[in-house]
């Protein structure tokens, strides 16, 4: 579908939805995504001022891992609870009008290069302020009444199962299942994991992708915490463990996304909520997160090699791997 | 025999075009995939260079490593000198250890320091040639 006739039947959706006449103009398609197409628009309400808003839509109709439907309830209850996101405002649960199911967000200005955000003198004051505030929202995030949310559509483990197990579980057999060669660090990593299991404390809902280049920022810091397809219920500690893995940190040295300490971020958490870092079950879940990132790194190469996607950045995601590996070498010792 | 440039030298063109007049030609998505595209050719370059010394150590290292004790059959001492045999046969091996570690046995003495040597050998020597400045990185 063209742009111009997606403008269109946008523009007929939101009409039909808003109850009022509606036009669309300048729709364009921002970079990146591959799993799913990030739109923005200006919006015109009848006798309103022009309002940017983003169009998330599902690459194709039959599309069944990214659900649009979860994605928009998740983000709905955020805003709720005051959890920085864009606003949601209308969804798509049907591909027919666009092809494809979709939601309409709030455009939210800001950066999202965590490159940009570790190097630039313009971001100087963000790169002080942001482990504190990441620390202070995702304890926030954590308090999400689940139940009183409507969110227990959310992937869970069983009953009883500790969540760390549950979780290592998943990536092993992703692991198994499509690694073309062995990978003798990789099963070091499921060994130590698999001994050192913690027992969760309590089950909240987990963000699932909590890393600085999830974060869209401004000078001032976090703008709003975006990409929610990998939210699920689970071990609170797996999001401050997953923000800890050195790939998010770009080359440089400090542990929470290049810019901040560890210490900060937990101390942050535990102002903020009420649960207090025990070190120990997040070292867990960072050693956890690096073996996932792993598993990504050849699946993504995995996907290149199937023949599927003929992209040079999966092809090289591959030799990545081995960074991965030279972490968790480091973690496990 | 091909006159030169040799391989590596005709590699080091392209990658060297693709850097100085593509990537600063292009925008956006194109140039960070040109740039990828220069950085793999690197890659290739420094594999063909050091790949078959390194497949001769990892196998040097891995062959003690998957050894039966039990064994009545001699050690191989000497790695195979067809790089397509050498190449298989360092596969295997790793398959070997690979599952060795999977049921335990590089939980502790005497074969973990061991192993971890090994490893730490074999991924330092996967990240010369994937990403040298990785490892300058982390020293």
């Amino acid at each position: 579908m063209v742009a111009e006739e997606l403008a269109e039947r946008l523009a007929a959706f939101l009409t039909r939805a808003a109850g009022v006449p509606v036009t669309v103009e300048g729709l364009r398609r921002l970079a990146g995504g591959a799993s799913r197409e990030t739109w923005l628009f200006h919006a015109t309400l009848a006798g309103q001022e022009p309002r940017q808003l983003v169009l998330r839509r599902d690459p194709g109709p039959t599309s069944v891992d990214s659900d649009r439907a979860h994605e928009y309830r998740v983000l709905q209850a955020m805003h709720e609870c005051g959890v920085p996101v864009p606003a949601v405002h209308w969804l798509g649960d049907d591909p027919e009008p666009l092809g494809a199911r979709f939601f309409v967000m709030d455009y939210v200005p800001g950066e999202t290069l965590a490159r940009r955000l570790l190097r630039d003198a313009t971001y100087e004051r963000a790169r002080t302020v942001l482990t504190g505030q990441l620390g202070a929202i995702l304890a926030r995030i954590h308090a999400v009444d689940i139940a009183a949310h409507g969110l227990e559509f959310l992937p869970a483990p069983l009953e009883g199962r500790s969540p760390g197990a549950h979780e290592v579980e998943r990536y092993e057999q992703l692991y198994r299942g499509l690694a073309p060669e062995p990978h003798p660090v990789i099963e070091l990593a499921l060994r130590w994991l698999a001994t050192r299991t913690p027992q969760a404390r309590r089950r909240t809902l987990v963000h699932g992708d909590y890393r600085i280049g999830n974060i869209l920022f401004d000078v001032d810091g976090v703008r709003a915490v975006l990409d929610w397809e990998l939210a699920h219920q689970g071990d609170p500690m797996e999001d401050l463990g997953w923000m800890c893995v050195k790939a998010w940190r770009f080359g440089a040295a400090p542990p929470v996304g290049g810019i901040g300490t560890r210490a900060e971020l937990f101390a942050a958490y535990t102002a903020a909520g009420e649960e207090a870092v025990d070190p120990e079950v997040v070292h867990f879940w960072e050693v956890f997160g690096n073996m996932k990132w792993a598993v990504i790194c050849i699946a993504q190469a995995r996907t290149f090699l199937d023949g599927g996607v003929p992209s040079l950045e999966l092809a090289s995601l591959g030799r990545r791997t081995a960074e991965v590996e030279h972490e968790l070498l480091q973690l496990i010792d | 025999m091909q006159d030169r440039p040799t391989i590596l030298e005709l590699l080091a063109a392209v990658r060297e075009f693709l850097a100085h007049q593509v990537v600063p030609a292009l925008e956006g998505g194109r140039q960070f995939h040109a740039r990828v595209a220069a950085n793999v050719l690197s890659i290739v370059e420094r594999e063909l260079r050091d790949a078959d010394e390194q497949l001769r150590a990892e196998w040097m290292r891995l062959q003690p490593l998957c050894a039966e004790e039990s064994d009545d059959e001699p050690v191989e001492e000497a790695p195979p000198e067809d790089p397509v045999v050498l190449r298989a046969a360092v596969g295997a091996l790793n398959a070997e250890l690979a599952a060795r570690v999977r049921q335990g046995d590089a939980d502790g003495a005497p074969l973990r320091a061991a192993v971890l040597a090994h490893l730490r050998a074999t991924i330092e020597d996967k990240l010369r040639i994937a990403n040298p400045g990785y490892l300058e990185g982390s020293r």
